[in-house]
């Protein structure tokens, strides 16, 4: 049997009375993967992400959503906001807070929406990340069946984040799940919305996530993938995005977790006047590998985009960055702007990264451009000469190169946890959890 | 506390120090003045152990120890403190963080536990209130988008928070209007006690106007050609260099 057969067949033992629009997804689903198969490191896109950890596993599916309470706590963010919470791809009622939204908002699992037989589910789902984007979403639109549709009426400000937490358990045996996000923002609605993927400490699962956002008119929405699963957990993840005229999409993708993390952020810029920022992160040690592809797709006049993604990498980690920026033909007046900027910390981490501009427009301002590097020994002396030895001089710097990247993000709670984490991810001599914390504590006080 | 001995020191291979005596004791605050060139910033850089400088010839002494044998930052835990011309930027490393890991690596090099976080944090509040800084400067990056001013009076607020034995400050005078010249003055003179010194270098007379020195020395081709009070200064501004250039050269 081919590994995709051998995935496949756990869907045929799972589904049996899916609404006829939801089965004939799976099908069209399932076909192409298996038509596809898992990617290798021959294709282009694959080509530094070897998913040989996935294609060879074998993941049940999980049932229930039972989740320590002590640890729930400890892993959720302490945050005010509407929470959804998966466990394993399984929604947990228990767990999630969802009273209270305001009118115009509505938040609800996909598993509700598609045992309604929501027409309008049928309607959106899939517009954006269709069968063939990837092995991944052809594996995800077969197997979908729990996840998280939000939808905004025209004008409506929500006035806290939506907080999906999916968390990933230790389990006896790993398990795969394939989340389903969709956000529809109308005409000038607001949102935050915060995707944290989170679990216990030897979670060895697979999750598969597709995330559609679709931004009508006017609409903003912050998007946040805060990436913190355990060492051993898989990960593919793609977000779709679709860009009305004078919108605004703002994305952080902020991985400190996962064994294999492999994030695609495609965003078709479609109006005039939209707007897409990418703010991008990743800390990887240990023999950790993130594989970012980005793309945006200018395909309106005077549109706008900025791109700043930065890796840390230590010990034998590796990390990759293929950046894509597209300009249409008579797509004028645009203007993109794409960094990648590295620092390795270890001689044995690896990154290997491709900033890209594909121009069909004549008018335009672009810039792109790729570092990768060790830190400013200008700013280490300047350190050492105050008596800090070199090697705090040089976590202080990497702490630095992370707040670049934190400064831009708005959710300060998000912030503060990732600089902790990094702070407290150096090495044990490096240690400056204590300084983050005596900075909040003046700060407050 | 500090002894120079037939300083020779070269650039790129081109000598700038050329024999350089220079003894200072505590409770004493220099001032070494002198035209540009004369090597007067190649000395505080070269006690403070900035690359780039080779020292061909002579000691430096402080409180005994061999100072050309230390790291640079063992230099600074034992007291030796430059406050730079041109302070460098350290874009996302706040104060807050330098303060803090500084002043816990010299309780460290003393043996001392790491400073409590409550006491720490209503020293740093007092010091910056002392250079008229608004806290939230802690929060900011090192001298990151701050004007020169700035950048100065945050040189000093690191020299009042560590408090070393030896400041020496390297024409923290230039690019200050006069108000920003009296917080930073006041600063340096809070130094001022029997048991430290400051080594002040400067180009122009005025700085002294606010720091009253007890020794001048001028420094002229890598040598100090004359020295005096702080009324050899007030010469110096009413004559010029070149009246000690022909004095030496006589």
């Amino acid at each position: 049997m081919s590994a995709p057969e051998r995935f496949l067949e756990r869907l045929t033992a799972r589904r049996a009375e899916d609404p006829s629009w939801v089965a004939a997804r799976r099908q069209a689903g399932a076909a192409r993967f298996e038509a596809m198969g898992f990617p290798t490191r021959r294709d282009e896109e694959w080509k530094y992400t070897d998913v040989r950890r996935i294609a060879e596993g074998d993941f049940a599916l999980a049932t229930d959503a039972a989740f320590d309470t002590a640890r729930f706590d400890e892993q959720r963010l302490d945050i005010d906001a509407y929470r959804l919470v998966l466990v394993d791809g399984v929604f947990s009622a228990e767990l999630s807070r969802l009273d209270g939204l305001p009118a115009g908002v509505s938040v609800e699992p996909l598993s509700k929406a598609m045992a309604a037989n929501h027409e309008a589910v049928g309607g959106s789902l899939g517009r954006l990340a269709g069968v063939d984007f990837s092995p991944f979403t052809a594996l995800n639109t077969a197997f979908a069946e729990e996840g998280v549709i939000v939808r905004l009426a025209p004008g409506t400000v929500v006035d806290k984040p939506i907080y999906v937490l999916l968390l990933s358990r230790a389990n006896e045996r790993p398990v795969m799940s394939h989340p389903r996000v969709l956000i529809e923002a109308g005409a000038r609605a607001e949102a935050t919305i915060v995707e944290h993927y989170s679990g216990e400490p030897d979670a060895a699962n697979f999750t598969n996530v597709v995330t559609e956002v679709l931004l009508d008119r006017g609409a903003i929405v912050d998007h946040y993938k805060l990436q913190e699963a355990a060492l051993t957990d898989l990960h593919v993840a793609s977000i779709h995005v679709d860009q009305g005229r004078d919108s605004r999409f703002n994305s952080y993708n902020l991985n400190l977790g996962g064994a294999l993390v492999r994030t695609d952020l495609v965003t078709d810029i479609n109006a005039e006047g939209a707007e897409a920022a990418y703010n991008g992160l990743f800390f990887v040690q240990g023999r950790q590998h993130v594989d970012n592809h980005t793309l945006v797709n200018h395909n309106a006049p005077r549109t706008f985009s900025n791109e700043n993604y930065k890796g840390v990498l230590d010990d034998r980690s590796r990390g990759v960055f293929n950046g894509k920026v597209f300009v249409k033909k008579d797509a004028q007046q645009i203007e993109a702007y794409q960094n990648n900027a590295n620092l390795l910390l270890s001689d044995r981490a690896e990154i290997d990264t491709k900033p890209e501009l594909v121009i069909y427009a004549d008018d335009v301002k672009c810039s792109h451009g790729a570092t990768t590097g060790q830190l400013d020994e200008e700013a280490v002396y300047a350190l050492r000469s105050r008596g800090i030895d070199e090697p705090m001089a040089r976590a202080l710097l990497t702490l630095a190169f992370v707040g670049e990247v934190m400064d831009k993000v708005r959710l300060n709670i998000i912030a503060e946890r990732v600089e902790r984490a990094v702070a407290g991810r150096l090495p044990d001599r490096f240690n400056l959890a204590d300084l983050v914390e005596t900075a909040e504590a003046i700060q407050e006080a | 506390m500090l002894e120079v001995k037939d300083l020779h020191v070269t650039v790129e291979d081109k000598a700038i120090l050329k024999g350089l005596n220079l003894t200072i004791n505590a409770g004493e605050v220099h001032a070494i003045m002198g035209p540009n060139g004369a090597g007067k910033s190649t000395l505080s850089a070269v006690i403070a152990g900035k690359d780039g400088y080779e020292v061909t010839q002579g000691t430096i002494l402080f409180e005994g120890q061999d100072v050309l044998e230390m790291e640079i930052e063992e230099r600074a835990r034992a007291g030796l403190l430059l406050g730079f011309q041109y302070p460098v930027e350290i874009p996302g490393v706040k104060n807050i963080y330098l303060l803090k890991a500084a002043l816990n690596a010299q309780r460290a090099a003393r043996g001392e536990g790491e400073i409590p976080a409550p006491e720490f944090m209503k020293l740093v509040r007092e010091k910056s209130a002392e250079m008229k800084m608004d806290p939230s400067f802690l929060q900011r990056a090192v001298n990151e988008g701050f004007s020169g001013g700035e950048k100065k009076r945050n040189e000093i607020l690191q020299m009042l928070v560590l408090q070393p034995k030896l400041a020496m400050l390297d024409e923290i005078d230039s690019g200050l209007d006069i108000d920003a010249m009296k917080v930073v003055a006041d600063g340096v003179n809070s130094l001022r006690d029997a048991n430290r010194a400051i080594l002040l270098v400067t180009h122009y007379q005025r700085l002294l106007n606010h720091i009253e020195p007890d020794h001048v020395h001028v420094l002229v081709d890598g040598r100090i050609v004359k020295s005096g009070d702080k009324d050899l200064a007030l010469e110096l501004e009413a004559r010029g260099y070149d009246w000690v250039l022909e004095g030496s050269a006589a």
